[in-house]
């Protein structure tokens, strides 16, 4: 087990592409930390430099403590999970399992007592004879832990290695790989391009974007406090709503009408210096049908009225879709988020508002509702840096 | 009932894996060879008649100096072939000249597709460079070597033979035969083998860098048994070629001392000698032995045949 830190570790490709830029993360031992962020952002690449398997252009890795750059992979202890898996497919699950026992020489019974205990863990006693290519794809994932977990290695790195399940299998790796990491208690980092991945599973969460590190913190930390708009837009589903909006009198005008500003909202910006023009972000859990509230809790907070364009029953919940009559938040910074975030594949694309209601939410397709919310939920945003004009630590 | 397993008689068990086929693939079979007949059929015309032409030529006492003594006589040729001690040692030495040369061509060939395949800057100026002897026509190249090995003007023969003319002794001949067919064919193994390595993922390969293996047990443990079947099929089109080798012999000694191959006595009893009976039971001969190297390569090897389907066995 090991202590990993990134001492402003700067990864430049021979072509001259910028992946990984002065990252800086001191990974405790035991810890587990997800790398997080859109396809392309150099979580692989950092991944692969902890590894060994691509240079580090710049900054300096340390294992336990000390200088790991120049080190061969084989010599860092380490074990690795592709998202491929990249199982070998000449040998049987029991042979992939003990390949990397065997390049250590480690005695024949220990190899097998270690290969048997693995697959008792991963449930792969009855599999262990067959070939990689005859498995299901979550076997074959099972394998790929297996492989990484029976050198009892100093650290685990996997990237994205639950990307190739369908979704109700995913869900359940999840579940054991948090656990496995828990009963093993190996220092681990985990690259994904799935927030849920990334909230559900890490002691810290870094989020990534194009080659920066963004923010480091707990999964809740980064959904209460992000520290600008792309880490607000990254984590949490459906995304934060993102409306233009102007500071004026201490209040709040944007297309959900006028909102009064709450002290702490206020103190922020002010702290802050916020601009004139902001963004306003809410998150749609943070809305509710006013109809469901009673008057006392209503009059806690702020409604405005809105044709619901599509209506989402989830059976627990409802995500109710508006279009606002005024254009929604438009800035480079979140134009370019919605490219990251694969906008497009939402009801409405990028434009519209989505609210979740309580599953007793009696709102309609194409019939006007009341919706409310509660004002010291807004975040404020910087439209021109992306900063969190509200954030506090 | 008790004995209701048993098969019924004549009907031969079938193989496992080879469940019984579904209408749908019975159709496709179906078009497929319809697809292939007038290939087949053009295959049948320009190679099945010939064969079969040989062999019945094969059966007969046949020599154009005494065409009047034509006559058929059952196996007598092969007999007379395979009692003779000539045909014997052609056979030895094609044997050594094929077995040594591919052998040589796959460690060189290998060496020559990793460097190909790792090149990143110039590939297709080492690719063109490392495929010219493949690109040059076998007999032209045979006589540069020839003349190379020429005693007094040639080059390879002032600087290493001495006074001595290699191409007039047997064991000196021998490797300078399989000197021009290693320079020759090393660039098509190493394309046949560049080909197999695209098919081991990157992956594979950093797995194996985590899992400890450093470069030699990265290439002996992954890269090799995942290329394994392409090996096998270069070795077999390689080894399948190298039993019929001709030109490089004809050029450079014209089958003196011993050196002469299986093809060269056929020429020599066919072209030169005229005697069609002969010569065409050693062509038989060595389509015999050619199949049966093939035969091996797949059945015990497990090569998969050219071209053989792979995909609907998953
Ligand atoms: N071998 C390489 N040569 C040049 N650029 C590369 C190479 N590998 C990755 N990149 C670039 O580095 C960036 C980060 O890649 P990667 O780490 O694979 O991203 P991720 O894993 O987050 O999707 C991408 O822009 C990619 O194009
Ligand atoms: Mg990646």
């Amino acid at each position: 087990m090991a202590e990993i830190v990134l001492d402003k570790v700067t990864k430049r490709y021979p072509d001259g592409a910028l992946a990984v830029s002065e990252m800086e993360i001191e990974i405790a031992d035991g810890e587990f930390v997800i790398l997080v962020g859109p396809s392309g952002c150099g979580k692989s690449t950092a991944l692969n430099m902890i590894a060994g398997l691509e240079d580090i252009s710049s900054g300096e890795l340390r294992i336990d403590g000390s200088r790991a750059n120049e080190k061969a992979p084989k010599d860092r202890d380490i074990a690795m999970v592709f998202q491929s898996y990249a199982l070998y497919p000449h040998m049987s699950v029991r042979e992939n399992m003990a390949f990397p026992l065997r390049l250590a020489k480690v005695a024949d019974a220990t190899v097998r007592s270690k290969v048997e205990e693995a697959a008792e863990i991963l449930d792969l006693t009855q599999h262990l004879d067959r070939k990689p290519s005859n498995l299901s794809g979550g076997q074959r994932q099972r394998v790929a832990m297996g492989r990484a977990i029976v050198r009892s290695p100093k650290a685990f790195l996997m990237d994205e290695p639950l990307s190739n399940l369908d979704a109700k299998l995913r869900g359940q790796m999840r579940t054991s790989v948090s656990k496995l990491q828990r009963q093993l208690g190996t220092t681990t980092v985990y690259v994904t391009h799935d927030q849920t991945e990334a909230m559900t599973l890490g002691d810290r969460v870094v989020v990534l974007r194009g080659g920066i590190v963004q923010q480091i913190g707990s999964p809740q930390f980064l959904y209460d406090h992000p520290a600008n708009l792309f880490v607000a837009g990254f984590i949490g589903s459906p995304s934060m709503n993102f409306v233009p909006a102007t500071l004026e009198d201490g209040t709040l005008k944007s297309p959900l009408g006028t909102i009064p500003l709450t002290d702490r909202v206020r103190r922020l910006a002010e702290a802050a210096d916020a601009p004139r023009e902001v963004v306003a972000g809410i998150r749609p859990e943070h809305f509710e049908d006013a109809a469901l509230l009673d008057d006392a809790h209503r009059h806690g907070g702020v409604s405005f009225s809105a044709t619901v364009d599509v209506l989402e029953s989830m059976g627990a919940e409802k995500y109710a879709y508006f279009s606002l009559e005024e254009d929604l938040a438009t800035t480079a910074e979140l134009e370019e988020l919605a490219a990251d975030a694969g906008a497009g594949d939402v009801p409405g694309g990028g434009s519209a508002v989505v609210a979740r209601l309580a599953a007793s939410s009696e709102a309609r397709e194409g019939s006007p509702l009341d919706v409310w919310f509660d004002p010291d939920r807004i975040q404020l945003f910087d439209p021109a840096k992306g900063t969190n004009l509200t954030y506090s630590a | 009932m008790s004995h209701a397993v048993t098969e019924a008689p004549g009907q031969p068990a079938r193989p496992q894996g080879k469940p019984a086929l579904s209408e749908g693939k019975k159709a496709e079979r179906k078009l497929g060879l319809l697809l292939c007949a007038p290939a087949a059929l053009v295959m049948l015309a320009v190679t099945g008649y010939p064969i079969i032409y040989s062999i019945w030529l094969s059966l007969q006492r046949y020599d154009l100096r005494f065409p009047d003594e034509r006559q058929f006589v059952g196996l007598d040729n092969y007999v007379a072939v395979l009692s003779n001690s000539y045909w014997w040692t052609a056979f030895g030495t094609t044997m050594f000249i094929t077995v040594v040369s591919v052998a040589i061509e796959l460690v060189l060939g290998m060496a020559l597709a990793l460097i190909m395949h790792r090149t990143l800057v110039g590939r297709g100026l080492v690719r063109t460079v490392t495929l010219i002897p493949y690109g040059i026509v076998t007999v032209v190249a045979a006589f540069s070597w020839f003349y190379a090995w020429t005693p007094e003007t040639g080059y390879l023969a002032n600087a290493l033979a001495g006074d001595g003319a290699p191409l007039t002794e047997q064991w000196p001949s021998l490797w300078i035969i399989i000197l021009a067919e290693v320079w020759k064919t090393t660039p098509f193994m190493a394309l046949l083998l560049m080909a197999g390595l695209a098919l081991v993922p990157d992956d594979l390969l950093k797995a194996a860098s985590v899992d400890g293996a450093n470069a030699w047990q990265r290439f002996s443990k992954v890269m090799v048994p995942v290329m394994k079947p392409a090996i096998l099929v270069a070795l077999l089109f390689r080894t399948l070629d190298a039993f019929r080798v001709f030109d490089n012999i004809f050029v450079l000694t014209n089958g003196a001392n011993d050196t002469g191959s299986v093809s060269m006595q056929t020429y020599n009893n066919l072209i030169k000698g005229l005697n069609l009976g002969i010569g065409s039971a050693m062509a038989v001969l060595i389509f015999v032995t050619v199949a049966l190297i093939a035969f091996i390569f797949i059945k015990v090897f497990g090569t998969a045949a050219p071209g053989s389907d792979q995909g609907s066995k998953r």
